[in-house]
């Protein structure tokens, strides 16, 4: 019998080819697959290859997503976008998505991450990944460029933090309220660039798309990726995406595996959360911030723009208006989820009760396009991060809140708690 | 060559190093632009040689490699923090800027002069004779660093191949 391992450990011990791995070593890891975007991807690995003379290893583990400087409506941005489709071209990449939507969303819907698969993401949120099984985490340009070239990265081997919910969230509670809590609680640099592996009850009834935005805000969180083992949900999510799930069930964390810590909340004592400006750790229950004047309520982004995330605006906005005064922003994450939510009617409730659509890009949220926020603008967005001047002039103000808060939040134009509306003890 | 330590605090991070309304402008207008939210006047007073020295969590942010290439145009020839983000602290070493892990990097003065002693893991301040460590890198980050960071040390590993691949 051999020691029991966590996830993290097995997946790097495939990747790197050895038997086991133990926390703080550093091994030379084997890449499944390594995904970009236009921003940090072709203009900036193009030029490494070129000066290395080096070829892109396996054309087949490269997806390239065009989803930072779309809409493409200035030089600049022309400029990236077309090199980045020239780039896909000319090297024969077998995964090209443009205007598709956001990596972190049209990547896994397309089938392309699977349990046990060892990934790097030229974005910071690519611990997103991990809700697929998969170690997969963010690097820069300069790595990215080395993986093209080697197919390899170091990796140092992480420890693993594990977030345990117990009970079930409550009705207007989502995995964005658990997140935000967890970096008000834990702090931006409490997931210390470890692996942070989320479980329990409450994670076990999430959808994979929820599961998607824990693994997803691990970035806030610090950690290096955000790991949920797969289960039925995800084999289930993974064939609807027309992936061989494979055998899933070997990538688990084996019982009394050695964690760095343990952490246990109560899922059902979970309120709301918004975290006040500029920084996800200023998360508080919205209880304590309720009454903040609004110009803007921004749905978007990979963490805050799936099917999922605009069902939740949905049920609150269903039979509403955005009140006067405030304008109500959507920029679904992929062309998939906006296709799947107009189909159902969710979308089509949304523009009923007066949302505006963006793109399916990053937009807002990566600091990109004319809908920035101006100077003075009081915002709540369902994205990740609301540091200074990021999604706008230095000074915006954003809020972070789930799409259930941002979307009472723009029915009052005020900082609104959703719960009321879904009891009916609201009009 | 001993420069001068920029004390920052906690959470510096990277939209402050490399705002995201200037991520389109090259790096030598970017950099320009470097920390103007929280030290107006670190871009355009920071000397070649300088040491930067944060808190907790330096770099938290986005995988922008220009949070690092804006420091490294500038001149800084190393971040002091007592600790770092994950991916900045592998982007700043993979374009040869060593991230230094210090729990004392508090008692660094601001303005003070500070050498970096990287082989031998520790700060010298030479202003009071003061020594403080860091924690030591391992060989095959500083022989990363010492090649000029990734892609120097990738060009020794690729050229043999090279000749096989010509430049398209």
């Amino acid at each position: 019998m051999t020691d029991p391992t966590t996830l993290a450990e097995k997946i790097i011990a495939r990747a790197a080819g050895r038997a086991r791995v133990e926390p703080g070593e550093i091994v030379t890891a084997r890449v499944d697959l390594a995904m970009m975007h236009d921003s940090g991807g072709p203009r900036r690995v193009a030029p490494i290859l070129k000066r290395l003379g080096a070829p892109i290893w396996d054309p087949s583990r490269v997806a390239l997503v065009i989803d930072h400087y779309l809409p493409a409506d200035n030089p600049e941005s022309i400029g990236i976008v077309e090199l980045a489709r020239a780039y896909g071209k000319a090297e024969g990449l077998a995964n090209v998505f443009d205007g598709e939507g956001i990596c972190h969303v049209v990547v896994p819907s397309r089938g392309l991450l699977k349990p046990g698969m060892f990934a790097v993401g030229g974005d910071s949120h690519s611990p997103t990944g991990g809700a697929w099984g998969a170690f997969m985490f963010g690097v820069g340009a300069t790595e990215m460029a080395g993986v093209l070239a080697t197919g390899e990265i170091w990796v140092e081997v992480p420890e693993t933090i594990r977030i345990e919910l117990t009970g079930r969230l409550s009705p207007g509670v989502s995995a964005k309220d658990v997140m935000l809590m967890l970096c008000a609680r834990l702090g931006m640099g409490g997931g210390r660039f470890q692996a942070v592996e989320y479980g329990g009850s409450a994670v076990t009834a999430l959808s994979q798309q929820e599961r998607m935005t824990l693994s997803n805000m691990t970035a806030e969180l610090g950690g290096q990726t955000g790991l949920v083992v797969p289960d039925a949900t995800t084999a289930a999510a993974l064939a609807a995406a027309g992936a061989d799930p494979g055998d899933w069930t070997r990538w688990t964390s084996d019982p009394g595996a050695k964690l760095l810590e343990h952490h246990v909340f109560d899922a059902a004592a979970l309120a709301p959360q918004v975290a006040a400006p500029h920084s996800p750790a200023n998360s508080r229950p919205v209880t304590e911030t309720e009454g903040t004047r609004i110009d803007t309520a921004y749905v978007g982004a990979c963490t805050g723009a799936k099917l999922v995330d605009m069902r939740m605006a949905a049920e609150i906005l269903k039979g509403r208006r955005v009140a006067s005064g405030t304008r109500l922003l959507l920029a679904p994450a992929s062309k998939q989820d906006q296709a799947a939510a107009e189909a159902e009617g969710t979308l089509g409730v949304l523009l009923a009760a007066g949302a505006e659509m963006l793109p399916n890009a990053c937009g807002i949220c990566a600091g990109y396009g004319s809908a920035r926020f101006a100077e003075g603008e009081v915002a709540i967005s369902t994205t990740a991060r609301n540091f200074r001047g990021r999604m706008g002039a230095d000074s915006s103000e954003v809020h972070l809140a789930s799409p259930y808060t941002v979307a009472a939040s723009a029915v009052t134009g005020r900082i609104t708690d959703p719960r009321p509306f879904l009891e009916g003890t609201r009009p | 060559m001993s420069g001068r330590a920029w004390v920052l605090g906690d959470d510096v991070d990277t939209d402050a190093l490399a705002p995201g309304r200037y991520m389109r402008l090259p790096i030598g207008e970017l950099a320009r632009h470097c920390l103007e939210g929280i030290a107006p006047d670190f871009a355009g007073a920071v000397r070649p040689g300088d040491v930067v020295v944060g808190g907790e969590n330096f770099g938290i942010g986005s995988s922008r490699e220009q949070a690092a290439e804006a420091l490294r145009h500038l001149g800084v020839v190393a971040v002091v923090a007592r600790s770092f983000a994950g991916i900045f602290r592998r982007n700043a070493i993979n374009l040869g800027l060593p991230t230094l892990v210090c729990a004392d990097a508090g008692l660094i003065r601001a303005g003070e002069r500070i050498e970096v002693d990287l082989e031998g893991g520790r700060l010298v301040l030479p202003d009071r004779a003061a020594v403080v460590a860091f924690r030591p890198l391992p060989a095959v980050l500083l022989e990363l660093l010492a090649d000029g960071g990734l892609v120097p040390h990738l060009e020794k590993r690729f050229a043999a191949r090279a000749k096989e691949y010509a430049p398209r």
